[in-house]
């Protein structure tokens, strides 16, 4: 699709996404506002709650005729394309491992030879886990991974300044699935040119 | 749409109005104040149902029930105790709201207790109109701290990430669920809010330079900054008590290893030093230590180490794979993530000084525990029915409430602190 339908696709999915939210979408740079905390008696000082003929009255809001207190100002980041690799780039993992599987080693042999031919060459390996455990788990899994792979490139004769690991844990899954089969497709490194 | 309420006796649905979020209460608490708190006077002019929030507040937390109040009581009123004893209540909450001329408005409340027939509070506040709610949830807040000797939770805020297709956005609610406000919008994954002491600033994790880095942002401004963008992944920030100092995952050395960082940035100092992974750090709210997950000993398992490096011991024997650690505020409690020998994600606690063990629910693929901090409610994230929701549980686990929104998945929540 073309970039001006995506970009009012985009615009149309965060438009109604934020629609239910309580403030409004404002992406020009407001002040920095200070907020004076309100103190409430009675509900962190017992010792000043009067019981008595008047409530006690309270410090008035620091922002008297407009804005919330509480307001969280919205940034909003612009899309970046994301493609993912061709299957000669991949190694697949098993569960909760970063051990390269014997299978996998002529495709990583095949990318460090290139890697040593063209030393101007660069490429960065992206770990990827399944979605079971926590996020962050999975984040330092799946460098596991990358890191795995990159010094078996780097062994096999690629220099460790052309590469880069990283992780997208169980961020960027290929498969949405909730079963093995799709599990065993997300837990992946995949070699990219930079 | 809300589901039928489970063993609930007292008809505790609490459905809010215009909501994006639902609120859905099950199970009932062994004891329940009863708490009659009718409508307010003016406030149906004035267009704010702040009665009816306070009532959710309450019923929200387990502790209370509702005792049907069938006129408006004001704070100047004199009511008869007796009558309400009679009605069931413990407790009855009067008042009125009012718009002053410079268009603010008054809140004035008075509670009584109608077991001693006595004034327990009286309490008034002048906000801006759009701080209403803010207001209706202090009041809560002040029934709750004076009927139970504990404060509320209910003028505080949560934080999580709704992700949507290939759409991630960073949304602060109240604790009720409602004014969901975007602090972040991304086409790139977020992950791992964390709120700073005071309450200002969320770090979190954002993939939108193509890997994790950690950035934190001013919340009423949306100025935000990047912490941490060393060689490989950075990620699972954790603010230290004094706010001066953030726990990292960094794996610029290799492996995921814990780094302690100021706040302002700079160069990162190493904490632990393993072959293995070390992350999601979070630190004891005495600041002297932090607790981690290493998957040194083989599988992953919790860990604390004392803020200079030293004394690493490990704290979880029970499963072979525990995660996400969350302390509670008094440091006494550890609530985390054990994977059953099923295969289920299941939200524990366990009492550091006992050892005791506690199952919390009896879902699968819980993740992302974090307490209030009135340390008595645990937010976190679950799957039910094919959607990623959020829920809220007791310390017991049988008062729990969902917060769902509809085609979205709900994820990573962190309870912020109190004093917004």
């Amino acid at each position: 699709m073309n970039r001006t339908l995506q970009t009012t696709l985009c615009g149309l999915a965060v438009a109604a996404l934020l629609a239910g939210c309580g403030s409004s979408v404002n992406l020009a740079e407001p002040p920095v506002e200070t907020r004076t905390p309100v103190p409430v008696a009675g509900a962190r000082t017992p010792a000043g709650t009067s019981v008595g003929a008047t409530p006690t009255p309270v410090a008035p809001s620091a922002n008297p005729a407009g804005t919330p207190e509480s307001r969280v100002a919205t940034v909003d980041l612009a899309r970046t394309p994301v493609s993912a690799a061709p299957t000669g780039r991949i190694v697949y993992f098993d569960f909760d491992s970063f051990v390269i599987r014997d299978d996998f080693k002529p495709l990583i042999e095949g990318h460090a030879r290139s890697l040593a031919a063209q030393r101007a060459r660069r490429m960065t390996v992206e770990g990827h886990t399944d979605e079971r455990g926590s996020r962050e788990y999975n984040l330092a899994l799946g460098q596991k991974r990358a890191e795995a792979v990159l010094r078996s490139l780097a062994l096999l004769g690629a220099n460790e300044t052309q590469l880069e690991a990283v992780s997208f844990g169980e961020e960027r899954p290929t498969d949405e699935g909730r079963d093995e089969a799709a599990w065993a497709k997300n837990r992946r490194a995949e070699l990219k040119d930079r | 749409m809300l589901q039928a309420l489970a063993g609930s006796a007292a008809g505790l649905a609490a459905a809010s109005a215009q909501a994006q979020f639902r609120i859905e209460i099950s199970g009932v608490g062994a004891t329940q104040i009863p708490v009659a708190v009718p409508d307010l006077r003016g406030e149906r002019e004035a267009g704010v149902p702040i009665a009816a929030i306070v009532r959710a507040d309450l019923l929200r937390s387990g502790v209370f029930r509702s005792v049907d109040s069938p006129a408006a009581v004001d704070e100047n009123a004199q009511p008869v105790l007796g009558e309400w004893r009679a009605r069931g209540a413990d407790a009855l909450l009067g008042g009125s709201l009012s718009r002053l001329a410079d268009g603010r408005f008054e809140l004035r409340v008075r509670l009584w207790d109608a077991v001693r027939n006595t004034e327990l509070l009286g309490q008034s506040q002048v906000v801006a109109a759009g701080d209403l709610r803010l207001a209706a949830h202090r009041v809560a807040d002040a029934v709750h701290l004076k009927l139970t000797g504990e404060p509320g939770v209910f003028a505080t805020r949560i934080a999580f990430v709704v992700r949507q297709g290939r759409r991630w956005t960073l949304q602060v609610t109240d604790a009720d669920g409602e004014g969901a406000q975007t602090a972040l919008a991304s086409a790139e994954p977020i992950i791992s809010p964390a709120w700073a002491p005071d309450g200002r600033e969320l770090a979190y994790v954002s993939f939108e330079a193509q890997k994790a880095m950690v950035w934190v942002q001013d919340l009423p401004s949306g100025t935000r900054r990047v912490l941490a963008a060393f060689r490989g992944s950075n990620s699972a920030p954790a603010w230290a008590p004094d706010g001066r100092t953030l726990a990292l995952t960094l794996s610029r050395d290799s492996v995921a290893q814990l780094y302690l960082m100021p706040r302002e940035g700079g160069t990162p100092r190493r904490l632990t030093n393993s072959p293995a992974i070390d992350t999601e750090a979070v630190f004891a709210p005495d600041g002297r230590r932090l607790y981690f997950v290493s998957d040194r000993g083989g599988a992953p398992q919790i860990y604390r180490v004392a803020v200079d490096g030293g004394n690493v011991e490990r704290v979880t024997f029970s499963g072979g794979y525990n995660i996400s650690p969350a302390i509670s505020p008094d440091g006494r409690l550890l609530a985390y993530v054990t994977r059953l020998p099923g295969g289920a994600f299941r939200l524990m606690t366990q009492d550091l000084e006992s050892g005791a063990l506690q199952s919390l629910t009896e879902t699968a693929d819980d993740e992302s525990p974090s307490f209030a901090p009135n340390g008595r409610l645990i937010v976190y994230a679950t799957r039910t029915q094919g959607r990623d929701v959020l829920m809220t549980t007791t310390l017991d686990g049988k008062i729990k409430t969902r917060l769902l929104t509809t085609g979205a998945d709900m994820l990573e929540p962190a309870w912020g602190p109190f004093g917004r």
